[in-house]
């Protein structure tokens, strides 16, 4: 177990300093202008050359590189052009925002795809089946950002017009001010992002949840007298959630390095909207912080859900 | 001795050799709701094929803005009329036009991300599966290095990097999105290589390339074909994304990612600017999931057990 855990950190280890080249040298290789924006259109090459002087612009790619490496080693990605601000601040800024965002819907994803799947497999090819695999195919159909923008449309702006101020147009207000203002703010995103992913976990559930019905224990455990929803419930469903568990911790791990899209539509600035401002102002510490922080994020959760597996289900031999 | 061959050879013709893929195509045809989004598929095919059709009829070339009789006095989109079916956009185009035109370019990245993707994966996977050794292990990482990217962030990175574009958007979707078909290729040449075909194959005298792509790939054939149906939808999305996000194409091209993202600022008083483009682009993925569902059905050997 520990040695697996070596090495599989190790491997991702070795996977985010591959992206740190990549995505430098991508970045740093494509022309750049900021520093011209940065001094205005009347400024002086002299000005310029200062600006890339003092953002370290001027030094060849390499040195660059390896500055930014060791100053990465020591927790610091470096500031934003703009304001001087560290990157590391500006993720910690955005980061409670997102994760608001991806646990309040990792709790109705979860809850809806797993009930729907649990319905579906217990009464497969019914109407409820059929009903269920095409509600949950109609809203995985939909491009995240027309899903949002019709939430908005129907219960924020028709239902303000109508008199009912349930939702805000978009926003985001902290827990600390009030648990009710953050769930008014979340709700919309929430649901949009859990119908979005709700698809994947139910389409899991219901093909393992059949697998495992299949299986001669589950007829014992009927033979035995045991009540249909306790054979369903502790019986079935606890052996069939592993694959749900897995891709569970690979979609939090995405989410959490940015849900781009639902934060654009509803005005969060999570870590999704604050990359797309840097992308949009050629932030470059900023986009490759939160390219980084959003990789390292994905690479965890595949850790854990490794560990999780082999926690979950002995049969799976960590080599 | 002949008669042995002949023996052999009777039973052969009685029974109709069907390949997996056959099997799958005759279950699928029998799956009503994937041939009816099968149709659905082939009419916007249709409708991307004969755009300067819809134009004729309509009268209303797709760029054309018609500031007076396609606005309102306040210089508003119009809503749909005898002259303009669905309405006009912002700046006085019809948007029904628009959206035919529009459908050309879904399709378009859509497959031709599609193709890359699974010439790339395919390619990539098999060479490692196969191969192994030091070939598996930098492929492995670098299958790793993709999939652990942020693929929306990187891909709105270099669209505004190097400035928007049809190839693009069809390149970068295509260069993100090989990795997850090169993993499923990948663990099924693991296993297949060691079966005994490959070493009948060799012995018979192939050459690894061969081998790869005359023995093997056939029988990595099934999750491929189930694969490619379920990422054209996802590749429609992301170019509509990309649009949305305002790194499509270069205005004045029709796309539908690009009219909702225009729309937007008039969904409180112009709704068919926003729900026509909306339901072009729910209707298409919808038909490419609900068919690429079918298709997984058709291909899956426990299918037959539940109907």
């Amino acid at each position: 177990m520990v040695m697996f855990l070596i090495r599989r950190l190790g491997h991702g280890i070795l996977v985010l300093w591959l992206i740190t080249v990549a995505v430098f040298g991508l970045f740093f290789v494509a022309p750049s202008n900021v520093a011209q924006t940065l001094a205005g259109r009347q400024a002086t090459p002299e000005t310029i050359a200062l600006i890339k002087q003092r953002l370290g612009l001027d030094q060849p790619v390499w040195k660059q590189y390896l500055d930014f490496i060791k100053n990465a080693l020591h927790g610091n990605l470096g500031y934003d052009y703009y304001h001087q601000v560290p990157v590391t601040t500006i993720i910690g800024q955005a980061l409670p925002i997102t994760v608001s965002l991806a646990l309040g819907a990792a709790v109705l994803w979860l809850l809806l795809g797993v009930f729907n799947g649990v319905i579906s497999a217990v009464h497969p090819r019914s109407l409820a089946d059929r009903g269920l695999t095409l509600f949950s195919l109609f809203f995985y159909s939909f491009p995240s950002f027309l899903l949002g923008l019709l939430l908005l449309y129907f219960l924020y702006f028709r239902l303000t017009l109508a008199g009912f101020t349930w939702f805000p147009a978009g926003g985001y207000t902290g827990i600390t001010q009030g648990v009710g203002s953050w769930v008014q703010h979340l709700l919309l995103p929430w649901i949009a992002l859990a119908l979005l992913l709700a698809a994947t976990y139910t389409r899991l559930t219901r093909g393992a949840m059949l697998d495992v019905l299949g299986e001669d224990y589950i007829r014992t455990a009927r033979s035995k007298g045991i009540r249909e929803r306790r054979v369903i419930v502790r019986h079935g469903l606890r052996s069939a959630l592993t694959p749900v568990v897995t891709q569970f911790g690979i979609d939090l791990g995405q989410l959490i390095g940015g849900v781009v899209v639902i934060e654009t539509v509803f005005s969060l600035p999570g870590l999704g909207q604050t990359a797309v401002v840097a992308i949009n102002q050629q932030d470059l510490p900023v986009i490759i912080g939160i390219v980084l922080f959003a990789s390292a994020a994905v690479v965890v959760a595949n850790i854990l859900v490794d560990i999780v597996y082999a926690v979950l289900d002995p049969r799976v031999r960590l080599h | 001795m002949t008669a042995a061959l002949e023996v052999i050879e009777a039973p052969a013709k009685a029974i109709e050799g069907r390949s997996p893929v056959l099997l799958a195509m005759r279950r699928l045809r029998r799956d009503k709701v994937a041939m009816g989004s099968l149709v659905v598929i082939v009419l916007i095919v249709l409708m991307a094929i004969f755009a300067p059709v819809v134009a004729a009829i309509t009268g209303h070339p797709p760029n054309e803005q018609y500031r007076q009789i396609g606005l309102t006095p306040d210089g508003l989109p119009r809503g749909p009329n005898g002259t303009f079916w669905f309405g006009t956009d912002d700046l006085g185009r019809d948007v029904l036009v628009r959206i035919a035109y529009g459908a050309r370019i879904s399709l378009l990245v859509g497959v031709a991300a599609t193709a890359i993707t699974v010439v790339i994966g395919v390619v990539l996977g098999l060479a490692a599966g196969f191969l192994g050794g030091i070939v598996d292990t930098i492929l492995a990482r670098l299958i790793d290095v993709v999939l652990s990217v942020p693929f929306l962030l990187v891909a709105i990175a270099l669209v505004s990097i190097t400035g928007p574009s049809l190839s693009i958007t069809v390149l970068v979707i295509g260069f993100f999105s090989w990795a997850s078909v090169a993993r499923i290729v990948r663990g099924q040449v693991l296993s297949l290589r060691e079966r005994e075909f490959v070493e009948a194959a060799r012995s018979l005298g192939a050459g690894d390339t061969r081998i790869m792509f005359v023995d093997v790939l056939p029988n990595v054939l099934a999750p491929v074909i189930v694969y490619t149906t379920l990422l054209i939808p996802v590749v429609i999305v992301t170019q509509a994304t990309l649009s949305f996000l305002g790194l499509g194409l270069p205005p004045p091209t029709a796309d539908w990612g690009g009219m909702i993202s225009e729309s937007q600022n008039y969904y409180t008083t112009a709704w068919w600017f926003i729900l026509f483009p909306g339901i072009a682009l729910l209707i298409t993925t919808l038909a490419f999931n609900l068919f690429g569902d079918g298709v997984r059905d058709a291909f899956d050997p426990r299918a037959d057990r539940l109907r």
